[in-house]
């Protein structure tokens, strides 16, 4: 295996599904190419630093009406 | 695989449908902010993305008796949501379906596994030397770095990293969420995680250069990193 083609695997390295016919030969290009390690540890925190992007926080500004016409719509259901 | 409907979901469901207002407004408090960040990757106008996904609630409001629990409810949101967003934009601009070469101005190009299509960096990667990963990450300036790599990725790349790695939602539910392919949505998602890593790869090296520099003379280089950060944020505050 080249560089070039262990690239294209390491979406699923990292994912952790990369299929079983790939598995010896992508570990023994990744044992002798210090680039690809490389490059596989930064796709790898690349996937952690967005992981980590916090999450908004800010409700809706219709939360009230939302909220109302959650109401009427469960409540006509139960008459 | 799809992710499955779960216990928690199904606790959750049967409260939404019993009429329960405050798992309602929960939900809504949980997801409201999550639901704006994706409906910014169709639109770059926050108050059409503010359109949808209140149309979003409305149809979620009217549409949980017909829930199926066949996939997770927050997978049935979002789904409701790409709808919604396609609608809506197709009336500020046409919603074409995109095909890679088209929206990158990259090749085509036919993917299998291992064929080494996807290509090479652009510089030998060296490594980051980063002791403590998760503690760079957290701090104002990466994560800066990291939310304006997303901004500026081609639409599909970054509906399709801004679901897999923000949202976490399967490969499997993203294809169908955005119709596309398996083959699309790995070389989406390549792609667009490679883009992130060069924006990180210059920071944290130009980070690096700058820690030395700093040593060496007692120059504050703090702020260095210079690129916009207006341009379509994916989180954006109130008033910003």
């Amino acid at each position: 295996m080249n560089c070039p083609e262990a690239i294209d695997l390491m979406g699923d390295a990292i994912d952790a599904c990369l299929p079983s016919t790939f598995q010896a030969s992508f570990d023994d290009h990744m044992a002798e190419c210090s680039s690809c390690r490389t490059y596989l540890e930064h796709l790898r925190l690349t996937r952690q630093a967005l992981q980590s992007l916090p999450r908004g926080t800010e409700t809706s500004s219709h939360r009230k009406e939302l909220i109302q016409k959650f109401s009427e719509e469960f409540d006509r259901t139960r008459d | 695989m799809p992710e499955s409907f779960d216990r928690t979901d199904k606790v959750l469901v049967d409260r939404l449908r019993s009429g329960d207002e405050l798992a309602f407004a929960a939900l809504v408090d949980g997801l409201h902010s999550r639901l704006r960040a994706l409906a910014r990757t169709f639109t770059s106008s926050p108050s059409l993305a503010e359109d949808i996904v209140q149309e979003t609630w409305l149809a979620v409001i009217r549409g949980l008796r017909g829930f199926e629990n066949r996939s997770t409810l927050r997978t049935w949101i979002f789904s409701i949501l790409v709808r919604r967003a396609k609608t809506l934009t197709a009336r500020e601009a046409r919603w074409v379906k995109v095909s890679i070469p088209q929206e990158d101005g990259e090749p085509p190009i036919e993917w299998e596994p291992g064929r080494g299509r996807l290509g090479l960096w652009d510089e030998r990667p060296v490594p980051w030397g980063l002791e403590d990963p998760a503690a760079v990450f957290q701090t104002r300036e990466t994560l800066e770095v990291v939310k304006n790599a997303v901004a500026r990725l081609p639409d599909m790349q970054r509906r399709v990293v801004f679901l897999r790695d923000i949202e976490d939602v399967s490969a499997a539910d993203v294809c169908n969420l955005l119709d596309l392919g398996e083959t699309n949505q790995r070389v989406l998602l390549h792609r667009g995680r490679a883009r992130v890593r060069r924006a990180l790869d210059r920071y944290l090296r130009d980070g690096a250069e700058r820690q030395v520099r700093s040593a060496e003379s007692t120059t504050n280089a703090a702020g260095a990193y210079s690129e916009p950060s207006s341009i379509r944020p994916l989180h954006q505050g109130r008033g910003t």
